[in-house]
């Protein structure tokens, strides 16, 4: 390859918004009933049913908007998308084109380049399509409208992106952004968040954008990164063989590892937008808009700096305690309750992106609640445990949430502080093993920690070591 | 007539409007949206520049519902009018190659 | 006189004083239906069983006290497109032959709270497309005043079933003149009040910019008590809208005087019959000589109403109608081959010829390319319209003309010429655009004997002066007979 080629990327992000109810009807947006019931006249397309907008949808769109640096629009507007589909139950779909409620705006992403600025384009509100299930046995398709009219904000970028590696830098800025916010949890593998990347090459230097492709379908951080990399490729081959870039949406199979596209006779990608005739404007105030931003809840920049001033946590370790919104939330809530910020800090950094690296989760999973952290941090601070106990108390927290006061009481794993009873084993110990006592008077000092390593499985674990320690030495 | 429509309009239109029209039918369609089209020409004469398009006749904004959930599970209400249905779903033909 | 010839108001009196039940006045309505309808085909669905257990529910609570408004007891017909639980609702079109909604619409609703008793589903043009009720997939309705002639559309079985003594109110639709010119041709009284003013939750929309619910019923007393039943602020239709007053009967005054009524001389040039601008230039000197100032003026405009509105209303109708596909409701073909030719096949036979004819016009205006030269002209000239009206309301109360150009078509004269079809509703159409209201009332009849509409039109919210003009005109015409009635 003689030439050198710059990939050119823009991204087109789909968040479902956290609101109980669907953008146009009172419908609940929870996952998993079963199919359709969570359906109405309004999200299944009945005929002579009317959209009425969720007011929360707009204030969530807002929040994103102003932690983005957009600008909000004062007069915006709804337009439909008509095209037939299945999952789309009115064959058009409510969205905006002409009057998006943000737009101009920005974040910036940190890489191993330094930091740069990605623009947003705009974004803007919608509904979401139902969900097809294929049926292999009847060789049909069947549809769930659940998800019908579940809100969406899509977030539009402008092509400032160069790399898989900035695309990535981009969406976890946006993903935090937006989970800090509370207004989607954001999770790419559950489709709470979804990436169309538009992907374009052109040579170094050039002044004009490429033809670019649309990909969809990434489903995780690690496909966007292979569909990145491989339309880039094909892109680049197709240019060295003097072919030309066909402006179309492809879908990427992660599988394969390859794309195909999406293009059928009976596809005209003509929209038809034009005014939702159904719902009138949304006028934004300046009072609105402010009452928003005094409600935003503080963001990960903030909480960055005001970890290290605040509770003396290093850069590093602030860095992966608010790298997730659920995790910086245990670890502000487990502090309040036992006043001890490092020690949690301590349980969050270690034990616990242990143990979620063990199972493959993200800190989004994390299920234990913050008053049994602060618990065991109290019980291990007190002694009322040693540290190997507490370890093992911990996994119980981390897996089934168990209150560890209640389960170290019923399983009896309190360190035993008793002097009597301790210098009993003890002594029994010492009876038991006249070579390491011998190698200890000899001058070895070793063999004090095997009789103390004795001592320690005669208790069970429970004894306190320092007790052990002390009591050994005098005895011998 | 002003307007001629063609024949890969008409295709196009019923890929559109998910319409198939008969030979007879198509030929009827074009001579029809042609005159529509050359009587909607008459729109022309007039000056509109500087007019803002009115799609609402009234300058209502604003109405919004609480984000409070109201519908129950009403799923055999809804699939009852459905043409055809398996396992709670609205069937119809398979969407992928 | 019979129970049938009376007005809604009579007839809900008598049963408030005991002299007939709502079941008697139910079995009556259903009676002259069985007589009348066969011929006429004014509705597509009777609900004899339901209709009667309905009036006896209504009775009883009638004599328990609960039910006390004017129109308790008194049947109603419902147009086919206004959704009602569990009663057929087709729309008049292949597509919905089936479907019976779950949901009622906020106008029907309100209809049972005012303890109206619904008898069936009227005839009307497939979708409200069409002005003479012969694009009705189940066979177009007759005129009763010449069952040679249309009744006139959209909202054509509405009109003769209340002309018919079949019912004594019905409610239709009005997109373009759906309930003004039907009642013009078939000598009855029909209100399209202002846009967002009765909810269209629950109407299956044609162009959902101009879509009104409205009255259809033998005087204007009627007209006004029913459009009392039916509007209201509705949560459920954001485009509903929350007027200051819902009190239309205090309108119904015989008075005018100082009423100023503009008569825009665009609507008498060619194409009007003689003897309709007679009848109606007839109407104006009444109202003259009862004391209202009355000129004629240039409103301006008018030719440019019709191309614009069937650019609107036609791409709305290419989305709203989008949804009828064979998946969730209706009409799905028989046999077909993957998920597109199921699409196609199942809308190409189960919409009518006008319904695709629109539909595609839609779909074009709409497409690539074409969207700011069709559609924003359309809203831009939408707006210039408006504009002029604002101006012509700074002059007068009320405006008032005819209703349509002639009198009632002979059945199968219109179809073939759709172009012609559509300049038929030149009055009627820049109200829809504008969002006014507008009453049309019977003002004489033709040398055929059929009958001629007066309109009046009035500014937005204002729905009182047109009532009150309208009823005053009323006051000095007399009772307007039913169809085959002696005058």
């Amino acid at each position: 390859m003689s030439k050198q080629y710059e990939t050119v990327i823009g991204l087109e992000v789909h968040v479902e918004l956290a609101t109980k109810t669907k953008i146009f009807c009172s419908c609940s947006t929870e996952f998993g009933g079963a199919p359709n019931t969570h359906t109405c006249p309004v999200c299944t397309g009945m005929p002579g049913s009317l959209p009425v907008l969720n007011k929360k949808v707009v204030e969530y769109a807002m929040a994103v908007g102003l932690a983005t640096n957009c600008q909000i629009t004062r007069h915006c507007k709804f337009d439909r998308k008509n095209y037939f589909y299945p999952d789309n139950p009115q064959n058009y779909q409510i969205s905006q084109l002409y009057a998006p409620i943000c737009r101009n705006g920005y974040v910036e992403i940190e890489t191993e380049n330094g930091s740069k600025k990605i623009g947003i384009h705009e974004i803007h509100m919608e509904e979401d399509a139902g969900k097809l299930i294929h049926d292999e046995w009847e060789d049909c398709s069947l549809v769930d409208y659940n998800r019908s009219g579940v809100p969406l904000i899509e977030i539009v970028s402008e092509p400032d992106m160069r790399s898989a590696e900035e695309v990535i830098a981009y969406l976890d800025k946006l993903r935090l952004i937006i989970q800090y916010l509370g207004a989607s949890d954001c999770k790419l593998q559950e489709g709470s968040m979804r990436a169309d990347v538009n992907l374009s090459v052109r040579e170094v230097g050039a002044k004009e954008f490429g033809t670019r492709t649309e990909m969809k379908n990434l489903n995780s951080f690690k496909a966007i990164g292979r569909a990145i990399e491989g339309e880039r490729a094909r892109q680049i081959e197709l240019l060295e063989e003097g072919k030309q870039v066909i402006q179309e949406t492809r879908r990427w199979d992660d599988n394969k590892e390859a794309s195909h596209a999406m293009r059928s006779k009976e596809d005209a990608q003509d929209y038809r937008y034009f005014p939702e005739p159904d719902l009138v404007p949304v006028d934004i105030s300046e009072e609105w808009i402010e009452e928003v931003r005094s409600r935003q809840p503080e963001l990960r920049t903030e909480k960055l700096i005001r970890y290290k001033e605040e509770f003396d946590i290093p850069e590093y370790d602030a860095k992966i305690l608010t790298s997730s919104k659920q995790m910086a939330d245990l670890f502000e809530a487990a502090t309040a309750l036992c006043g001890k910020p490092k020690k949690v800090s301590n349980w969050l950094m270690v034990e616990t992106m242990r143990l979620l690296k063990e199972n493959g989760q993200e800190p989004e999973d994390l299920k234990f609640s913050p008053e049994h952290l602060a618990k065991l941090v109290e019980l291990a601070d007190a002694g009322t445990i040693n540290s190997t106990v507490a370890k093992e108390v911990f996994e119980h927290i981390f897996y089934e949430d168990i209150d560890p006061e209640a389960y170290v009481e019923e399983k009896g794993l309190k360190t035993v502080n008793d002097e009597g009873a301790l210098r009993e084993t003890i002594e029994r110990v010492i009876a038991a093993n006249p070579q390491s006592v011998a190698d200890y008077k000899g001058g070895k000092e070793k063999a004090l920690g095997f009789l103390v390593g004795q001592t320690m499985k005669e208790m069970k674990g429970k004894a306190n070591p320092a007790m052990v320690n002390q009591i050994l030495k005098e005895l011998l | 007539m002003a307007n001629i429509i063609s024949d890969e309009t008409m295709e196009y239109v019923g890929i559109l409007a998910k319409l198939e029209l008969s030979d007879a039918e198509k030929e009827a369609a074009k001579r029809d949206m042609g005159r529509m089209l050359d009587y909607i020409d008459k729109l022309n004469e007039l000056d509109t520049s500087g007019v803002e398009p009115m799609s609402h006749v009234f300058p209502v904004s604003n109405v919004f519902r609480e984000d409070v959930v109201e519908n129950g599970d009403e799923h055999e209400k809804m699939l009852v009018n459905a043409p055809k249905v398996k396992d709670g779903m609205y069937q119809v033909p398979k969407t992928v190659e | 006189m019979e129970w049938m010839e009376m007005t809604a108001a009579e007839l809900g009196k008598k049963i408030r004083a005991g002299e007939l039940t709502a079941v008697d006045a139910a079995k009556a309505a259903l009676e002259k239906i069985k007589e009348k309808d066969e011929e006429l085909n004014c509705f597509v669905t009777v609900d004899e069983e339901d209709a009667l257990a309905r009036a006896a529910r209504v009775q009883e609570k009638i004599e328990s006290g609960e039910l006390t408004g004017p129109l308790a007891g008194v049947p109603v017909a419902v147009k086919d497109n206004i959704c009602t639980e569990g009663v057929l609702t087709t729309c008049s079109s292949k597509i919905l032959y089936n479907f019976k909604p779950t949901y009622s619409a906020e106008a029907a609703l309100r209809l049972e709270q005012a303890g109206m008793v619904m008898i069936g589903k009227t005839n009307m043009d497939e979708f409200a497309m069409g002005s003479t009720t012969e694009t009705s997939f189940f066979g177009p309705t007759r005129n009763p005043w010449n069952t040679e002639h249309v009744p006139g559309g959209s909202s054509g079985g509405s009109c003769a079933a209340v002309a018919a003594g079949e019912c004594s109110c019905a409610l239709g639709s009005d997109t373009g003149g759906s309930i003004r010119q039907p009642s013009s041709f078939c000598g009855v009284t029909g209100l399209k009040p202002t846009y967002g003013t009765v909810s269209r939750y629950g109407l299956i929309a044609y162009g959902s910019s101009l879509d009104q619910i409205g009255p259809i019923a033998r005087d204007v007393t009627d007209c006004a008590l029913l459009l009392e039943a039916i509007a209201s602020h509705d949560k459920k239709d954001s485009t509903s809208i929350a007027r200051e007053s819902y009190d239309f009967t205090s309108a119904l005054k015989d008075d005018v005087k100082g009423m100023r009524i503009g008569i825009p001389r665009d609507y008498f040039g060619d194409g009007l019959d003689p003897e309709v601008a007679a009848a109606v230039r007839g109407a104006a000197e009444a109202l003259k000589d009862r004391g209202a100032v009355v000129e004629e003026f240039d409103l301006s405009l008018v030719d440019y109403a019709i191309p614009a509105y069937y650019v609107i209303a036609s791409a709305e109708a290419s989305s709203n109608l989008a949804r009828f596909d064979g998946v969730k409701y209706g009409y799905r073909a028989e046999e077909y081959e993957g998920l597109h030719n199921m699409y196609k096949k199942s809308r190409s036979e189960g919409f009518g010829e006008e319904v695709k004819r629109r539909i595609m016009l839609g779909s074009f205006v709409l497409s690539s390319g074409y969207y700011d030269a069709y559609y924003l002209k359309a809203l831009r000239t939408k707006a210039l319209i408006r504009q002029a009206f604002d101006r012509a309301f700074e002059k007068y109360d009320v405006i008032l003309g005819p209703a349509a150009p002639t009198t009632a078509p002979k059945l199968g004269e219109s179809l073939s010429d759709p172009l012609k079809m559509y300049l038929g509703d030149i009055y009627t159409i820049s109200a829809n655009l504008a969002g006014l209201p507008g009453i049309c009332l019977p003002c004489g009849t033709d040398s055929q004997g059929l009958p001629i509409g007066l309109q009046l039109l009035g500014d937005c919210f204002q729905e009182n002066k047109i009532i009150q003009a309208a009823y005053t005109y009323e006051c000095v015409r007399g009772r307007f007979p039913l169809a085959g009635q002696q005058q």
